[in-house]
């Protein structure tokens, strides 16, 4: 049990010790210096102000999440195969709903970002109306995945029959579930930017839900392709 | 409270999903989101479409529906989300590619393993059920 | 109306858990009545329970992790012990408690142990060292806080209010479906990791975004402190891990409460599905708990040897190397599992290579130390001490990264030796590290050096003779979780690692005598200076404790090792540099929406896993009417007026110059 040396010791630089405080060997650069310290201290102009900050956290969780999707979308293609003498996607889908699905919420992205453009020219009324009919869209793709999920149940295919079954409920499940937590948002939202009107904050919401709602999107292309489509049987 | 300098652009810094109505872009403005929305429903009907007809050589029908899918991924990145290659989106691209690289991680290995183990273990699953009516 | 729940679950047959709840609820309500009569809520409520700060809500953090970490220890102690007393016998712990235990003992030193403390000290520090004044989104901070705390509740109510997982920290399907364990042990396990997973993420997202987009003028990614580049790769870790572990989560859970079949062994259900995806988060998991770790040492190392650290750039490598390579070795932990040759092969070698990685830095860390005056303090001596141990652990991690011999030594003791030589090795003693070499930043004054240096020697020798003799035991063949054992010849080592285990606690007595002392003689151990390490990051550049905005005015980083940098214009021009000017600044208002968040949250869990529907609902509802009134406030900012800047900052400048020896610098 040693005793710790004088931790404040006064500063006084031995003269042998290269590394010690105001030691000059050499002009600058030493240790390890590439940036050197002659640099200007304003290379990098501080912290991003609060706009760039929210829509880049915001971007992170989205990439966070669609990793989640990935894991549902890996216990999907496992699982495609087993299903356990139950109906087969070929015997289940039906593609002309799921196009209309699609359509939906495809329309809904465009409309969304056409409310992100009268947003930015800072138009109350075109806002809430372009996030109205967004909404709207979007709670068609719900209502339709609804129908979809309690027809299969009904036939006996709900996500107890099999683990084909398990995977497929899951993972379009859960972004029927993101589009409608998407859509409590949307209502929320359109509340704040009509009683607030388009407050700082309220803009970089307004900007995350977008960014939300493009996202929900992208991973919709994924849910038609890989389950729908290859799965009904090409 | 209502002034467009209310949405501020850090210089060399942009926020993922900013409107950019005044640059030359290729996704800025409504014409941007038109040209998305066109591209993107053009690649949805020919999704669907190929499925349906023969136009194309029945093995390779999944590898094109995932080529027509990333395709569309790529749309709604540019045009609806306005990610570009531009230096003020280098943060933006960088995060994008690494959860591209995790999401590929994720899905190519688990499919890899899981595979392996259902072939050497003869798991319940696929191999014991494709016989069955 | 209360779903499963009725007195049946309280344990009244079994005196331990019973004795030991009641206990923690009599110091509880002793504390709970102490302040009350102090008359202390108000403060604890305004500055801590709703602080949005980033420095609270890491002290937090520590506090819980401290707090689970003694929990999680006491479960070791009596593991041990049993071992050590059930040889050709029925020891003490009948089996379905000692199953309990082994899996709380995993989940809470984890998930409640670790993470906390590390995610703590990330907390606490990398705003400090970015020189910036609070996370991205502070009132966010609060709720990952409080969602971690509301799993470590979750877990502890099931000490007596039910019963815990007794599948062992992972639960592995088809034991963990409801077919085999119908108890509610195991939705105890998924609920009160969910909660607290997603307030893991929280605290990822907050991090990711501080760090790539806050930081202070000057501060080129090239220019920031070492801590913060591993803090930067364990957070992108966790944005991308942990998405993957609530998923799996959610399929067993699926499985569990609605008789879906992903991981049943009928209708198609994959069980082994469950093993590859929670590894997919669970190897990244133990580089989100090192690669901070490995950032304090390399503080510590440079601090303490008075040098900048070598290699600072192939630190940097080595670090986004290990981030990136850390997501693609998943598969060694089930070699077994019946993979071919060719998969086994690729993840060995990738597992492998991973060494790399460490190697480099623990070179760096060798040649930091080299020709340089070391001073071993008490953080030295815990980052010393990781230096040996850890290449131990090391070396048998590589070992185990080979397919053939791992089919040896699979589910053995080894094994359990080699993660504990590595976590306690690495991640334990880095956060003792970092907590002795933080405190004075914290609270103004230093820990006890001869308290730190015993606990230090106790906990090493400890460590080394209980995970010593684990070793051999597990190449006697022993295999890990065994509830009673039949074999003479480990007798010996189980009595040594019980002996081992009492030098531990020695050490951790030691930790406690260090607190009271430290405390008691806090105006002996005073900071005055704001350095009291002769440091070399932004952190030393404030007072200690820092102001609540941190930095009066940020500060202008010129060159990598930025507060060095100062001290030696400061020290050349024998001056400070010129006072600034000062602005009003804004900082956020605190919020209680983290804590009325994990209340509900708490409902939540507690009403589903007890099957209470209504509560449930009810919890769903609160939780949702707390986003919509934390999105109505009108002002989330309060504005600090130039006056307390000035003051602040002449504090600060008095001090520094004291330090500097220059006189009074008005």
């Amino acid at each position: 049990m040693s005793s710790a040396p004088p931790i404040d010791a006064p500063r006084a630089p031995k003269p042998e010790d290269p590394y010690r405080l105001g030691h000059r060997a050499g002009g600058h650069g030493h240790g390890h210096g590439h940036g050197g310290h002659e640099a200007t201290g304003h290379g990098e102009g501080g912290p991003a102000s609060k706009w760039t900050i929210t829509a880049f956290g915001f971007w992170i969780f989205l990439l966070s999440d669609i990793v989640m999707f990935s894991a549902f979308f890996a216990a999907y293609a496992v699982l495609a195969q087993s299903t356990a003498g139950g109906p087969t996607g070929r015997e289940l889908f039906d593609l002309k709903g799921v196009a209309i699905e699609t359509a939906c919420l495809l329309a809904s992205s465009f409309t969304c970002g056409l409310g992100s453009i009268a947003t930015y020219k800072k138009n109350v009324l075109w806002t809430e109306i372009w996030l109205l009919v967004t909404g709207l869209l979007g709670f068609a793709f719900v209502a339709l995945e609804f129908h979809e999920f309690a027809h299969m149940i009904a036939e006996g295919a709900g996500p107890q029959r099999s683990g084909f079954l398990s995977a497929f409920f899951a993972l379009v499940g859960c972004h029927g579930l993101h589009v409608s937590v998407g859509l409590l948002w949307l209502g929320t939202m359109m509340a704040q930017v009509w009683i607030k009107g388009f407050r700082p904050p309220i803009l970089r919401r307004l900007l995350c839900f977008n960014l939300f709602w493009h996202a929900l999107d992208i991973i919709w292309v994924g849910v038609f392709t890989i389950v729908y489509l290859i799965g009904s049987g090409v | 409270m209502s002034d467009l300098t209310e949405i501020p652009f850090d210089s060399g810094d942009a926020a993922p999903g900013s409107e950019a109505l005044n640059s030359h872009e290729a996704g800025g403005g409504i014409q941007g989101y038109l040209i998305g929305l066109f591209l993107a429903t053009a690649l949805t009907i020919g999704s669907f479409y190929i499925g349906a007809t023969d136009w194309v050589w029945a093995p390779s029908i999944p590898v094109a529906l995932i080529v027509l899918a990333i395709a569309q991924m790529g749309v709604h990145i540019v045009f609806f989300l306005h990610i570009t290659t531009g230096p003020d989106n280098t943060n933006n691209v960088l995060a994008l590619a690494f959860g591209i690289m995790i999401v590929a991680f994720v899905l190519f290995g688990s499919i890899w393993i899981m595979h392996h183990l259902n072939h050497n273990m003869a798991a319940t699953g696929a191999m014991m059920m494709r016989g069955m009516p | 109306m209360l779903g499963k729940l009725d007195w049946s679950a309280i344990p009244f047959d079994q005196p331990i858990p019973l004795i030991a709840a009641a206990g923690t609820m009599v110091i509880l309500g002793a504390v709970l009545v102490w302040v009350t009569v102090k008359g202390h809520w108000p403060y604890l409520w305004h500055e801590w329970i709703t602080s949005v700060d980033h420095k609270r809500i890491g002290v937090m953090y520590i506090i819980l992790g401290a707090v689970m970490l003694l929990r999680g220890f006491a479960d070791a102690i009596m593991m041990r012990t049993q071992q050590a007393m059930a040889i050709h016998g029925p020891g003490y712990l009948p089996p379905e408690h000692y199953n309990q235990i082994f899996t709380a003992h995993g989940t809470i030193m984890i998930f409640f142990g670790a993470m906390p403390l590390v995610i703590g000290l990330m907390n606490f520090v990398v705003p400090l060292q970015l020189g910036v004044r609070d996370v991205a989104f502070p009132t966010l901070n609060s709720t990952g806080f409080w969602l971690t705390a509301t799993g470590a509740l979750l877990v502890n109510i099931s000490l007596v209010v039910g019963e815990f997982a007794r599948t062992g920290w992972l639960p592995y399907p088809p034991l963990s479906e409801a077919t085999y364990t119908p108890g509610v042990g195991v939705d105890y396990y998924l609920w009160a990791i969910q909660i607290s997973g997603v307030g893991t993420l929280t605290t990822g997202v907050n991090l990711v975004t501080t760090i790539l987009k806050m930081r202070a003028p000057g501060m080129s990614y090239l220019r920031m402190p070492m801590f913060c580049w591993t803090s930067l790769a364990s957070n992108l870790l966790i944005i991308a891990a942990f998405p993957v572990l609530t998923a799996t989560l959610a399929m067993l859970t699926l499985d569990r409460y609605l008789g879906f079949h992903f991981f049943t062994n009928d209708a198609g259900g994959n069980m082994m599905m469950f093993v590859n995806l929670i590894w997919v988060w669970g190897h990244p998991e133990v580089y989100i708990l090192v690669l901070p770790a490995f950032g304090i040492f390399s503080e510590v190392f440079s601090t303490f040897s008075g040098k900048p650290l070598f290699g600072y750039r192939s630190m940097v490598a080595a670090t986004l190397f290990i981030c990136i390579v850390s997501f693609m070795v998943w598969l060694h932990h089930f070699f077994t599992m019946g993979a071919g040759a060719d998969v086994n092969a690729a993840f060995g070698i990738a597992t492998s290579i991973i060494a790399v990685g460490t190697g480099v830095k623990i070179y760096n860390w060798l040649f930091t130390m080299y020709g340089g005056r070391v001073r071993f303090a008490t953080p030295m001596m815990w980052s010393l001490g990781f230096m040996v141990t850890f290449v131990i652990g090391g070396m048998t991690g590589v070992m185990l990264a080979v397919p053939p011999a791992d089919f040896m030594l699979h589910n053995s003791m080894f094994l359990v030796a080699h993660f504990h030589n590595v976590i306690i090795g690495g991640v334990v003693f880095g956060v003792f590290a970092g907590i002795t070499y933080w405190f004075p930043k914290a609270f103004g004054f230093r820990l006890h050096e001869g308290w730190g240096h015993a606990a230090f020697w106790f906990t090493m020798a400890g460590f080394v003779i209980v995970f010593g003799s684990l070793y051999v035991t597990g190449f006697q063949g022993m295999t890990r979780r065994l509830q009673h054992i039949e074999v003479e010849e480990w007798r010996p080592w189980l009595y040594l690692s019980v002996a081992g285990i009492g030098v531990m606690i020695i050490g951790a007595f030691c930790q406690i005598m260090q607190l009271v002392v430290s405390i008691r003689d806090r105006e002996k151990l005073r900071d005055v200076t704001g350095d009291p390490w002769d440091g070399r990051t932004l952190e030393w550049w404030t007072l200690s404790p820092p102001p609540h905005f941190n930095f009066a005015v940020l500060p202008d980083v010129h060159g990598e090792e930025a507060y060095w940098t100062m001290k030696e214009r400061a020290f050349d021009m024998e001056q400070l540099a010129p006072e600034p000017k000062y602005e009003p600044i804004h900082m956020p208002k605190n919020s209680p929406t983290g804590f009325v968040t994990a209340f509900f949250a708490t409902l939540i869990g507690f009403a589903l896993i007890w099957h209470i529907w209504w509560l449930a609902i009810l919890g769903f509802i609160g939780a949702y009417a707390t986003f919509v009134v934390f999105a109505w406030r009108n002002e989330d900012e309060y504005v600090v007026e130039v006056d307390e800047l000035v003051e602040a900052e002449r504090e600060r400048r008095a001090a520094r110059a004291q330090w500097f020896g220059l006189g009074n610098p008005a």
